[in-house]
């Protein structure tokens, strides 16, 4: 499986799945550290049900993920026994939590991007990954309510939650640079229909995330070329380590059930 | 074909029992087709863990009453908190969870004319949101100031 290179429609239909699921999988792991760690009662059960939710669209992307390519591998097979340079995750959703406003931050971020992303795949001419796409598109419009209430809450509350959320934001944003480099995989499925123009996605996200960051009081950080490509599986130092902890239950006690 | 519906109404949601799985409006297509019956299962949400146990319930509920059954996944057109019957919100009320209203994709949802739920209990609409999520992934939590007592919301999708 090639991680960058368009070859024809069929195979980088899969290895764009794959990277729709990478990206959730791991976006999941992250959250669910916070369970019995958030800042509140309410903020447990918000991360830990944004978890969730993510983690079902992983779930349902793998099984499609497995479909097209037809050999035989499960879910599981996807999640835990591939290799940090097999995954194809945006590189965003690797990175360590930091603080609640770093978490928040990134959420709101990756809820803006995901929203405009899977609002046009429910228009792909591939209708499995339309159905995948509109299945999971309410659910993270849900989570978007949640991550920049909470974004203008933490950007136009405290001088340190202010000063909190500029600095995670400044983080993140070199991140959101890999979101919208098209490469030829992404070229290649939007003239097929299959996948939005990644241009679109970048106009939309911009308007959506805009209004937002004015009323958080928050400055929109300056773009930057940036050198992370967890789409073409290269990553920070970060993924390996949340991959050791994700996959070491399962790679003990291969195929355990409770 | 009438014998297949009256044991789905039968089987109780594992979460919320006092909701039957055609309450909720999880079950999409029934069908029956060379002796088997055929049906199909819209998710709640994509990563709820009732999922499975509905899938075996409604499988179960089948060959207890004399029928070879199969059960499938409807992923399109995705399930809506709209779909549950007005008996099914009804019932939800009685049981102390208020029913949803709003679609997050409704007119009244995306023109942020949105009304506070209303507390099952005492029917007021002075109440607040404590937290937009709850104990299981369709379900919020919401606290009425009129009679102070806390309720679940079924989370509007």
């Amino acid at each position: 499986m090639s991680a960058g290179t368009a070859g024809d429609v069929a195979t980088s239909t899969h290895t764009y799945v794959v990277r729709l699921a990478d990206t959730a999988l791991v976006l999941a792991q992250r959250l669910s550290a916070w369970i019995g760690h958030a800042p509140a009662i309410e903020e447990d059960l918000g991360l830990a049900n944004v978890s969730l939710d993510l983690l079902g669209q992983a779930r349902l992307l793998y099984g499609y993920a497995s479909e097209l390519e037809g050999a035989g591998r499960t879910e599981d097979d996807y999640a835990y026994l591939r290799e940090q340079c097999d995954f194809l995750n945006a590189s965003m959703a690797e990175l360590p939590n930091g603080d609640f406003g770093m978490t928040i931050a990134r959420q709101c971020l990756m809820d803006a991007w995901r929203i405009e992303l899977y609002e046009r795949l429910t228009e792909s001419t591939d209708p499995k990954l339309a159905a995948i796409a509109a299945k999971s598109l309410k659910e993270i419009r849900y989570h978007w309510r949640y991550s920049a209430a909470w974004l203008i809450r933490l950007g136009d509350g405290t001088a340190e939650s202010h000063e909190r959320v500029t600095t995670a934001l400044a983080t993140l944003w070199p991140y959101v640079y890999e979101w919208f480099a098209e490469d030829d995989i992404e070229r290649e499925l939007a003239a097929a229909g299959v996948a939005p123009s990644v241009a679109a996605v970048k106009e939309a996200f911009e308007a959506r995330l805009n209004p937002v960051l004015t009323e958080a009081t928050l400055g929109r950080p300056v773009d930057v070329t940036y050198r992370w490509f967890g789409k073409r599986a290269q990553h920070t130092e970060h993924l390996g380590r949340l991959l050791g902890d994700m996959q070491s239950l399962h790679r003990a006690h291969p195929g355990a059930t409770w | 074909m009438a014998a297949i519906w009256s044991v789905l109404r039968a089987v109780p949601d594992p979460e919320i029992p006092v909701l039957s799985l055609v309450d909720l409006g999880v079950i999409r297509d029934v069908r029956l087709a060379d002796g088997v019956v055929h049906v199909g299962i819209a998710p709640t949400y994509t990563g709820c863990p009732a999922t499975l146990v509905i899938k075996s319930d409604v499988a179960a509920a089948l060959t207890q009453a004399g029928f070879a059954a199969r059960v499938h996944d409807v992923l399109s057109p995705p399930w809506t908190s709209a779909w549950i019957t007005p008996e099914g919100c009804e019932k939800l009320r009685q049981y102390g969870i208020a029913p949803p209203e709003f679609p997050v994709d409704s007119v009244a949802a995306l023109t942020g004319r949105l009304m506070a739920a209303a507390c099952p209990r005492c029917g007021s609409r002075d109440t607040e949101v404590v937290s937009e999520f709850g104990s299981t992934p369709c379900k919020a939590l919401h606290r009425c100031l009129v009679c102070l007592e806390p309720f679940d919301r079924f989370k509007c999708i």
